[in-house]
């Protein structure tokens, strides 16, 4: 029962992180119809960028704040530089410029910060365990986690849904020519949705870097999932990148912790471990699978 | 003068040549590195069929080069390391897995395509990450390179690169022939306007689908040829980043040629190999190098004589 506690509130923060970095690739996918696989090496620069001003300014709090504006500063100078031709090419193009930019930025990294994983300390204020339960520690800094998260979802909930750069950026993803005919500043849409996706990608980032190690390449295996997320919640949307990633989070956290145990009474033992390792980080992408027949589209497909 | 057939006979003659000219350099070096090219080049060019001909953007090829190589490490430990036979199991397993995962996936269109096949193709890497039979993460050992039709010609390096130069013209042989047939023209159509396709009375997924079926099974062969030539293989063989790999030598020698896959590939390789002996940062200079290929359009082509 505890564990299952634990495990469910570590698939919650797994998912809670995998939203923060879907929000905004979903948005750029079902937008601006960009293949931006260079998504996760902008979490991964965040990391970095938080362990690096928190280590230089000695607060955590002080090096957080400085790292929103640097990763959106570095979004969008990749915008200008290079996204920003790309836009209405052959989506080939884009996967080839954006591969050659992870290439950069992981080998970049790699340069800078050296090849060994960085660790960061959690804030003094957050620092240490609540009892969930008698006899049961729960770190609050994952706790603080999960609840910013959510926070920040309901942000960006009331901005997607009830301003009009939302309501813009909404029209964009069902029919981003049909909002430029209308004489909206479809660059300038551009650049607020990519920012947007920049910045949370970042904050996704500096979040994690307590809690895991900051090492290069750590963006690339995130990557894969929040496209398994986008796919599982529809291009374009904000609710489904939500859902998807809590739905990835719990299944790919609890697969892993209570999978082989379950097979274990189906089956006798040895086979069910084997098979259990085996088949338990292939959860997310059955289900993905078995979304995608019933539903194309993912289960939230924004209206066209 | 039928210089379609020419500029590939010149093309392959040339590769021909490639053993002679090694014998003045390091040549167990230089052979390795020619064999790894012409195999990559196979895998690339089965890319560019689904990608150039039928306008299918597979994130997800090196799950086929991944399936071919263990087809060849498992037959291998069971003592059938034959070339041909671990070919004749490769080809059908790859086929088998296209088809089923395809068939979900072509239900998808344009990015979800694209994310979907990168999702299969990282299932299938979790799966023998995961699968401690076959060594897990740490990959298996071939004890010897596969036999041919029972003999040990492929035992000698020189022998095994033409065996992968004779696959790769061989592929490139069929590939050729089948997207100048009905089948390709359609298959072409299909990637244009699938509803006029549609309309004319083709069902336009029956065709992708064979389509994702002859690809799998041609990267498969090069899967089967790379487990050979490193007598070894592990789920590195299908990281995502190897399936970018080969879309990056198929889009660097322009997307819709399949001689352009080729010397993308070779082009591709060699490039990484030569910076990598200069620095141990290849990524800072390799990476600019794609964006700015990305940036130009139409591959090494357009770099050289202009962008679109």
């Amino acid at each position: 029962m505890a564990l299952l506690l634990v495990q469910t509130l570590n698939g919650l923060q797994l998912g809670i992180i995998l939203f923060l970095i879907s929000a905004g690739l979903t948005l750029v996918f079902g937008v601006m119809n960009f293949v931006n696989l260079a998504h996760g090496a902008q979490y991964m620069v965040g990391a970095y960028l938080a362990a690096w001003l928190i280590g230089l300014t000695g607060n955590f709090w002080l090096g957080l704040a400085l790292t929103l504006p640097a990763t959106l500063a570095f979004g969008l100078a990749l915008e200008a530089l290079i996204y920003r031709h790309l836009y209405n090419r052959d989506p080939l193009d884009q996967i080839l410029a954006t591969f050659g930019l992870i290439l950069f930025i992981d080998e970049g990294v790699k340069t800078i910060w050296g090849a060994e994983p960085i660790s960061v300390d959690t804030p003094a204020a957050l620092a240490g365990g609540v009892a969930l339960m008698p006899g049961l520690l729960y770190p609050i800094y994952r706790l603080a986690l999960i609840g910013a998260g959510l926070a920040v979802a309901a942000l960006l909930y009331l901005i997607v849904n009830h301003t009009r750069v939302g309501m813009r950026v909404r029209a964009g993803a069902s029919n981003s020519a049909m909002i430029s005919a209308l004489g909206i500043d479809i660059g300038r849409l551009f650049l607020i949705v990519f920012g947007l996706g920049a910045t949370l990608a970042g904050l996704a980032g500096a979040l994690v870097a307590p809690i895991l190690s900051v090492e290069p390449g750590m963006g690339d295996s995130v990557l894969i999932l929040v496209f398994v997320v986008i796919v599982i919640g529809g291009v374009g949307s904000i609710r489904g990148a939500f859902l998807g990633a809590l739905l990835v989070g719990l299944i790919d956290t609890l697969g892993r912790a209570f999978g082989p145990a379950l097979l274990d009474l189906a089956m006798n033992p040895s086979a069910a471990s084997q098979t259990g390792r085996s088949l338990t980080p292939m959860l997310i992408y059955l289900l993905m699978a078995g979304v995608l027949f019933v539903r194309p589209s993912g289960l939230f497909p924004v209206k066209r | 003068m039928n210089w379609r057939a020419v500029v590939p006979g010149f093309g392959f003659a040339a590769l021909a040549l490639v053993p002679l000219a090694a014998r003045w350099g390091p040549e167990a070096y230089a052979l390795n590195l020619a064999t790894r090219a012409l195999i990559f080049a196979l895998a690339a060019m089965s890319l560019q069929f689904m990608l150039g001909c039928g306008g299918l953007v597979s994130f997800g090829q090196a799950a086929y080069l991944g399936l071919g190589a263990y087809a060849a490490a498992i037959l291998a430990r069971y003592g059938g390391g034959d070339l041909l036979l671990e070919a004749g199991t490769a080809i059908p397993a790859a086929a088998l897995f296209a088809v089923a995962t395809s068939a979900i996936s072509l239900r998808a269109k344009g990015v979800y395509y694209i994310m979907s096949t990168l999702a299969f193709g990282q299932m299938l890497y979790f799966f023998f990450v995961s699968l401690s039979a076959l060594g897990g993460d740490d990959g298996v050992t071939l004890d010897a390179r596969a036999r041919l039709a029972g003999t040990d010609w492929l035992a000698s390096d020189r022998a095994f690169y033409y065996a992968a130069l004779a696959a790769l013209a061989l592929g490139y042989l069929l590939l050729d022939r089948i997207v100048g047939s009905r089948f390709g023209r359609v298959l072409g159509a299909i990637r244009q306007n699938p509803l006029r396709v549609r309309a004319l009375g083709f069902e336009p997924f029956r065709y992708q689908l064979a389509a994702c079926a002859i690809s799998a099974a041609l990267c498969a062969v090069a899967g089967v040829l790379l487990a050979n030539l490193n007598s070894f293989v592990s789920p590195a063989f299908m990281t995502w980043q190897r399936s970018g790999d080969l879309i990056v030598m198929t889009v660097l020698g322009g997307v819709g040629s399949l001689g352009g896959a080729i010397l993308g590939a070779l082009a591709y390789l060699l490039a990484s190999e030569l910076v990598s002996t200069y620095t141990e940062h290849s990524g800072l200079w390799i990476g600019p190098a794609l964006v700015l290929v990305a940036l130009r359009g139409r591959g090494l082509a357009g770099l050289v004589w202009g962008g679109r």
